[in-house]
Parts: structure tokens; C-alpha cells; sequence
């Protein structure tokens, strides 16, 4: 029987029940009376902040006013005409920096409506039944091709599909849902609900799934151009910035994505190794999601260690504030300078950083951490398919989505601005109406 | 520490905070633990002539209103008068009062509109030792289909003509409760008085249907499927109560004449209101049916609190300070004029002032970069409807514009002096001001 304590790398830390817990839902669903209690509390503001703030603009007054006078159903509804995806949105969200930072109760009373957790209980009751709230126009014969089943690629596909295209959905993966099935902490998204959620999205008709093929060596965005009346590119980021210090070759050493990917994936949480002492480098979402949910599977020490203050950080308060209550040490100021050990790892040395108007600069004096395992959480970056002009390493894109090629347009983690699942909804959302817009002109 | 203490009709009771007659006050069990809890006074559930007793619905009796967060607003009842026999309740009212010599009861009655119903029950009422009677003349169901209740209520010349019996027959107070189911209170309140009413109550339940079940289209509280009409009651009845308390307080023939106030008293503020319309005490009932018989402590808590601030000792001291202040529309000071005042600090940024504004009165906000709400004098004509829907409490305040300055909306100076409807240009009614 292993524990916390066992040196090294190991599995079933936990036990069974343990882990179970560790990882249901974060924020257990409210019940109907929770539901209305909390309803109770929005204004139904003029120009909704809320709505504003939220990329997809939600209508959020009017589905809470429906929830409050007893209709989560027709709430549902009205939350996935703006956003198909409003589920798995209302779990995943960062909603202390979107609509519930812009409630007016935050001004008032520092509390806001709690939106995300109403969001969900609107959309639960509808998926609950399993049968689609929308249904499919009347076929045009156009054919458009969406390369990336994540969220912006699934955004597209249903808008354009619901206008009565025909769509062939094309994924790398194995598995349809991108980083909503890959990327995401368990804890977010229980119960096999991303790809319950794309087995309800697809109930739309006229969306062909194509898994197993990717950009670049599957397809060519040349024969997709020829073939199709448009492409999509919503394929997100493939490649993870390597990490550049002594010993970033040890055994121990991964990406944190590959971490959270294997963790979703996995059937029994106890066959999962885990170190005893891990350390995560990065301050985004991604590394807080590893650092907690190393922590969950039954680590011992988990470190986040980021190279700026923890104001730059890129995951909020509230995540920063999650992990460090699941008992995550978060070290910041501070860079890898080399990683030792003797084949596996065994420590991390990492160097006190100051900044100095924007820029950083090592101060000379380092620490040793001891670690068995460690988690590169730095970014990701694209692989860039050959064709359309790129900005800052991304796909440039309009307002719309379209990109410098004739008849491709492209949204999500690929072009430039927020990597957020509801902004990438926003943008396949968009670019399906674009594309709608042109093709029938 | 203000003293609470009420002698209404002589009847003294510790506090002004008495029970109406509902089923909070059926039994002996309840009304003592009312009197445990602090009440200061009881007026027993309504007593029916000698004979077998009522016979209520063996279904739901109440239906109900909700605010925000499931909070009670108002509830109606189809429940008729107590059910129980005659002898018992009377038997109970005499072991209380002996119990409780120093709190108010009250015996409520409603007997058949005949001299001799009034003459029978009157002296065994009087045997328990109560202090005095109340009429039911209000509830609008069930017993006003058989001319009891409201039916008598209703019409002016039957309510004069029992309280003539009951203070031919009854040597103690006599008290009048109205229903608010007419068109006029006064004209019921001086046919009490004309009668040698010692005081009136106001009011009873309002005739209502507080919702309909969408399923099976019957209206609630619903038996079998269909409803009748109820008699509505709690804090949504408070500002109709108050108006009637108000007309009686201020009419010439009934001005001086002790009235019971009823009508939605939940907390200690609507009972300073309605002492201050002229009551000289309230009756509570839905509050307690919500949160209890220790709701009461609040209330004696508050009203002394208040009392204390403001240095009253007594009751009587405020007692009817508002009824002056109660007038007519063509006497109001047209001259009086006021422009809503935004607080930016408080101002929580909702918006909905404008939306309220915008759409449905003057356009007299602007909605500035940045969600900055400001009052355009120019068409700001004081409705008050932004102040009404803001959330948060004094954000926005009316503020009167100085005598002498210029009122943007209408270029014209504030005059000093006091003007109203009678003298106004516009009114060809008008009598010159010289």
C-alpha cells in the first residue's frame, strides 16, 4: 500500500473513495430551491454588465428572471441560442473575471448572483432530457469542412449545421470535445460531460465526425479548399514551449497538458502514478489544473513555480486561491535554472527573480526543491498549417473570422485574443454566420 | 425606555400589539401561548350563534402571495368563523382572562342579523369577564353568502342598527370591524358611530383570488378543483388599510372616533404608522401566522426603540400626528418642487432608474460612459419611479429646488409662497388668490 509519503513515483496514493471525492464536481449542481433562492438576487439590470462581459452575451437577466419564475428549460434555451456550449461554459468558465466580476452586487454587497452555478442548473434541466432544443433548416447543398472538434469547431458545426449545411467535422483526437475533453481538470467537468455534451450538440443533424485526422499530415487545407465551399480552422494549439534549463530531459519531466489529458482519460484513478514531491512551472490555468489535481491524486508537496509576481499571474485569484486551499505551495519570483537528479529527477533548482519595468532578471541566489516529478505548464503554441498569414504566431483573422485566405475562415485557441473556451464558442459561433452570410449571398 | 402601555376604551393592555380574531386566536392553547410570547392583547377567534357549529373545507384554506425569496406578501382564507361549540370557547375566554387579568380580550362575534341572535349571545359573552366585543362585520366569504359578515358590512343601515342592539344588551366596550369590500369607508364607519360604536377596526380581509393553478384551471386554495373567493390579508393589504384608517381619522363626523388598526402590521414601523393615522393600537395577524407568536418582540422592541429617538413617552404622544398631514389632492402644494439626486458613490450601476425612466416616464436620465446615471432637470418631473426601483436604500433622493431659483424643466422661477389646484390659472374652478 502506498501513501503520500512513498518516495518516488507512484500510483494509488489514495484510495478508492478518496479519490472519487477529490475529484467530483467542484461546485456541487444546485438543487431547484438553491436555484430560485439565488435567482431571487439579480437586479434584471438595464444593459446587463453581466451580458456584456461575457464573450458569447448571454442574455444572463433574462434566463435568471425565467429561472425564477420557474422555467430552467426555457433558461436553457435562451443561454444556448448565444452559446451551444453554455454547459460545459458554465463549468469551466473563469466567471470571477467575466460576468459575475461585472454583477452589480459586487459593487453592492461583494457577492455576486452567482451566474456560472445558474447557468448550469439552466442547462442541466435541458440536457437532462436529452431530446435537442433546435431544429435543423432545410438542407442548401453547401458543404463546409471544420477542422477541430473543440470548442470553437463544435460552435461552428452546430451554427451552420442549424442553417442547413452540411458539415464534416475533422478531429486529431481520438475523442471529439478538444481541450473540453482533454484539457480541463477533472474536478470541472465530471461525469463524461464534455462528450455527453457533443453527443447532445450533435443531435442537430447534418454533422459528420471525422476523428483520427489532422491538419498537416490527414488533411491538407488545399485539397479541404478545393473540396469544400469553406473551411473552419479551429484546431487550437498542438505544441507545448519547451522549457530550456540543464537536465529539462530527465525522466520525470512532461507537459502538464499530457498530465491533465491522461488524468481525464483515465478509468481508475489508482493506476495513475504520481510523484511525491511535484513541481509544476507556470502560473496559468493549465498549471494551477495539474498542481491541484497532482495534489487530489494524493502528492505529498505540490509546488507551482512561477517566474513573475503573483499579480501577473495568468490564473485568477479565484484558481490561485483554489489551489493554495487544496495545500498547492505557490512559489513565485522564481525560474528553473537546472534540474537534477541521476536519470530521474530528484531536485529542481530554481533562481530568485526580480522585474525591473517589465523586464525580469535573475538575482543570483537559487533554491533547491526536492521533486520526483515535474510539470512544464509555460504555454502552447501553433503549429501553423501552410497558407494563411499568421499575427504574433497566430492565425490573423477579422472580426468575423476570416483569415487571408479566400473561403477559410478560423476562431478559437488558433487566432489571436483570449485563450478561453467561451471566447472560442464566441468566435465559431460568429464565423458560422459569416460563412453562412457568404455562401448564400 | 418609552412606555407601551395602551388604554384603548378604557381596556388597558401593556403594549398596543393585540391579536385579531383569526385562527391564531381559536383556542385557548394558542391565545395562551400568545399571551406567553408577549402579546399584548387577544380578540378571540369569531364566535357564532348557539347551535351546531360551522362547518369548514377539509381542504386547503389559505392561498398565498410570494416576494422574492419565497417571503410571505399576502395570504387569503377561505376559513369561516371558529368551528368549534359556543360553551367551549366560552368557557376557555373565561380561564384566560382569569389567567391574564392584565391583557386585553376580546370577544369577536357574528350572529345572525335579528334582534334576538344579538340579545341571547350578548350576556353570555359578558359572563367570561372580557373586556369588550368586537362585530365581525367583514369577512367577505362564506358566512356573507348566509347575510352574515360582510353582508352586513355592506350596507350602512345594518351595521348601525346591531351595534344599537349590541350596546342595548352589552354594557362593556363595543367595537366595529369594516370590511374594506366597499366603495366608501366612511359611510360604514358613521352608520358605527351613529349607532354608539365605541370604536371601529379596520380592516377585514379583501375579497381575492390570489392565483390560478395552470393545470387544472382552478383557482387556489383549491377544493376539488374549484375555488371562491378569499379574504386577503399581510403586507400587501397595508397601504389600502391605511387609506381607510386614514378617511375615517379625517372625516369631520367620524374625526375622534378610536379606531383598531389592521391591515398588514409586520414590523414595529407599521405600527408607528398606523398609531400615528390615528389608531389606538393594531392588530396583527398574517405576521404572526408567518414567523410566529415572537414575532411580537420585535415589534415592542422597535416601537420603544423608536419612541425612544424620538422622544416619546407614550403612545398618545404620537398618536394620530399624521392625520392632519392627510389631504386632499387639490389642496397639495403645487409650488413644491423637486428634482431627483443621483449619489454616484452609492450607485451600484444597475441601470435600472433608466430603464424605468426611459421607458416608461420622462427620459430624465442620462446614461453616460461608463454606466453614469445622471437627473436631466430639464425633464425631470419628480415621479419619484427612480427612487421606487433603485436597490440600494438613499442613493437617490427627491431634493426641493430653493424658492427664487429656475426650474429647468419649465423656465420658470420657484415661487416662495404655497399654491395649490384651487388657485391655480388652469383651473377654471379657481378662486382668485388676492
Amino acid at each position: 500500500m502506498t501513501s503520500p509519503l512513498t518516495p518516488g513515483l507512484a500510483a494509488g496514493r489514495l484510495d478508492t473513495e478518496t479519490l472519487a471525492r477529490n475529484f467530483d464536481d467542484l461546485h456541487a449542481p444546485y438543487d431547484a430551491h438553491e436555484a430560485r433562492v439565488a435567482a431571487d438576487r439579480c437586479y434584471f439590470c438595464h444593459d446587463a454588465p453581466c451580458t456584456i462581459a461575457c464573450p458569447t452575451e448571454i442574455d444572463i437577466p433574462l434566463f435568471i428572471r425565467q429561472i425564477a419564475t420557474g422555467q430552467p428549460e426555457a433558461a436553457g434555451r435562451t443561454i444556448f441560442e448565444q452559446n451551444i456550449l453554455g454547459g460545459i461554459c458554465a463549468r469551466v468558465c473563469p466567471t470571477e473575471t467575466l460576468c459575475e466580476e461585472a454583477c452589480v452586487r459586487m459593487t453592492a454587497e461583494e457577492k455576486p448572483v452567482e451566474i456560472g452555478r445558474l447557468q448550469r442548473y439552466a442547462t442541466d434541466s435541458v440536457m437532462a432530457r436529452q431530446d435537442h432544443p433546435f431544429a435543423r433548416a432545410a438542407e442548401t447543398g453547401k458543404r463546409i469542412a471544420v477542422v477541430g472538434a473543440g470548442p470553437a469547431g463544435l460552435s461552428c458545426a452546430h451554427r451552420l449545421a442549424m442553417k442547413g449545411h452540411s458539415v464534416d467535422l475533422f478531429d486529431a483526437k481520438p475523442k471529439p470535445g478538444g481541450l473540453n475533453e482533454y484539457g480541463i481538470a477533472t474536478y470541472k467537468a465530471t461525469n463524461g460531460f464534455a462528450g455527453r455534451e457533443v453527443d447532445w450538440l450533435m443531435q442537430i443533424g447534418g454533422i459528420t465526425l471525422h476523428t483520427g485526422k489532422a491538419l498537416g499530415t490527414d488533411l491538407s487545407l488545399d485539397t479541404l479548399t478545393a473540396e469544400y465551399d469553406a473551411v473552419f480552422l479551429g484546431m487550437g494549439l498542438g505544441a507545448v514551449n519547451a522549457l530550456t534549463c540543464d537536465g529539462n530531459d530527465r525522466e520525470g519531466v512532461a507537459d502538464a497538458v499530457d498530465f491533465i489529458a491522461e488524468l481525464r482519460q483515465a478509468s481508475d484513478l489508482t493506476t495513475l502514478p504520481i510523484g511525491r514531491n511535484v513541481v509544476v512551472i507556470g502560473g496559468g490555468m493549465t498549471a494551477v489544473d495539474a498542481a491541484v489535481q497532482a495534489k487530489l491524486l494524493g502528492a505529498q508537496n505540490v509546488t507551482l513555480a512561477y517566474r513573475r509576481s503573483r499579480a501577473r499571474m495568468g490564473a485568477s485569484e479565484y484558481e490561485q486561491d483554489l489551489a493554495a486551499s487544496k495545500g498547492v505551495t505557490i512559489l513565485t519570483n522564481v525560474v528553473p535554472v537546472a534540474i537534477h537528479g541521476n536519470g530521474a529527477v530528484r531536485e529542481i533548482e530554481l533562481e530568485y527573480t526580480v522585474e525591473d519595468g517589465g523586464t525580469l532578471q535573475g538575482t543570483g541566489e537559487t533554491v533547491r526543491l526536492p521533486a520526483d516529478q515535474i510539470f512544464r505548464a509555460i504555454g502552447q503554441t501553433l503549429v501553423a498549417p501552410q497558407g494563411p498569414e499568421l499575427e504574433r504566431g497566430k492565425i490573423k483573422v477579422t472580426e468575423t473570422g476570416r483569415t487571408s485566405m479566400e473561403g477559410v475562415w478560423a476562431g478559437g485557441d488558433c487566432t489571436p485574443g483570449e485563450d478561453l473556451t467561451v471566447v472560442a464558442v464566441a468566435e465559431g459561433r460568429d464565423a458560422a454566420e459569416d460563412i453562412h452570410a457568404a455562401l448564400m449571398r | 425606555m418609552a412606555d407601551l402601555t395602551t388604554n384603548f376604551l378604557g381596556i388597558s393592555s401593556p403594549n398596543p400589539f393585540w391579536l385579531a380574531s383569526a385562527p391564531p386566536t381559536d383556542k385557548e392553547y394558542n391565545v395562551r401561548r400568545a399571551f406567553d410570547a408577549g402579546w399584548g392583547g387577544v380578540v378571540w377567534k369569531t364566535l357564532g350563534a348557539e347551535g351546531p357549529p360551522v362547518v369548514n373545507v377539509n381542504g386547503p384554506r389559505y392561498g398565498v402571495i410570494y416576494g422574492a425569496d419565497r417571503r410571505v406578501l399576502g395570504i387569503n382564507n377561505i376559513e369561516l368563523i371558529t368551528d368549534r361549540p359556543l360553551e367551549t370557547n366560552l368557557e376557555e375566554m373565561a380561564r384566560v382572562k382569569a389567567d391574564y387579568p392584565d391583557r386585553a380580550l376580546i370577544a369577536s362575534i357574528m350572529v345572525p342579523c335579528d334582534e334576538a341572535s344579538w340579545k341571547a349571545i350578548l350576556p353570555r359573552v359578558a359572563e367570561t369577564g372580557c373586556d369588550g366585543i368586537e362585530l365581525n362585520f367583514g369577512c367577505p366569504h362564506g358566512m356573507s353568502e348566509r347575510g352574515m359578515g360582510a353582508a352586513v358590512g355592506q350596507v350602512p343601515e345594518y351595521i348601525e342598527m346591531v351595534t344599537r342592539w349590541c350596546k342595548q344588551y352589552y354594557d362593556k366596550p363595543v367595537i366595529v370591524k369594516l370590511t374594506p369590500n366597499i366603495t366608501d369607508i366612511r359611510y360604514p364607519a358613521r352608520a358605527a358611530k351613529n349607532g354608539g360604536a365605541d370604536a371601529v377596526s379596520l380592516i377585514n380581509t379583501i375579497s381575492s383570488i390570489t392565483s390560478v393553478n395552470l393545470d387544472d384551471f382552478s383557482p387556489e386554495p383549491s377544493i376539488d378543483g374549484k375555488g371562491s373567493h378569499g379574504g386577503y390579508c399581510g403586507p400587501a393589504v397595508k397601504p389600502i388599510a391605511m387609506n381607510m384608517v386614514a378617511e375615517i381619522a379625517r372625516d369631520p363626523e367620524t374625526h375622534g372616533l378610536p379606531i383598531s388598526g389592521i391591515g398588514g402590521v409586520t414590523t414595529w414601523r407599521d405600527a408607528a404608522e398606523f398609531i400615528s393615522l390615528g389608531c389606538g393600537n393594531v392588530q396583527v395577524c398574517t405576521a404572526a401566522m408567518t414567523y410566529g407568536f415572537k414575532i411580537v418582540e420585535e415589534m415592542k422592541r422597535g416601537l420603544s426603540e423608536w419612541m425612544d429617538q424620538k422622544g416619546y413617552a407614550s403612545i398618545d404622544d404620537f398618536k394620530g400626528r399624521a392625520v392632519p398631514n392627510v389631504t386632499d389632492w387639490q389642496y397639495l402644494n403645487l409650488n413644491y418642487i423637486t428634482k431627483a439626486r443621483i449619489d454616484q458613490e452609492a450607485c451600484i450601476k444597475c441601470g435600472r432608474c433608466y430603464a424605468a425612466c426611459e421607458d416608461t416616464s420622462h427620459q430624465a436620465i442620462w446614461m453616460h460612459e461608463g454606466r453614469v446615471f445622471e437627473v436631466n432637470d430639464a425633464e425631470c418631473v419628480a415621479c419619484n419611479l427612480c427612487i421606487d426601483v433603485c436597490p440600494v436604500e438613499n442613493c437617490i433622493t427627491m431634493e426641493r429646488l430653493a424658492p427664487g431659483t429656475i426650474d429647468p424643466r419649465t423656465g420658470r422661477e420657484v415661487p416662495a409662497e404655497y399654491g395649490n389646484w384651487t388657485q391655480h390659472p388652469n383651473n377654471p374652478m379657481a378662486k382668485a388668490a388676492e
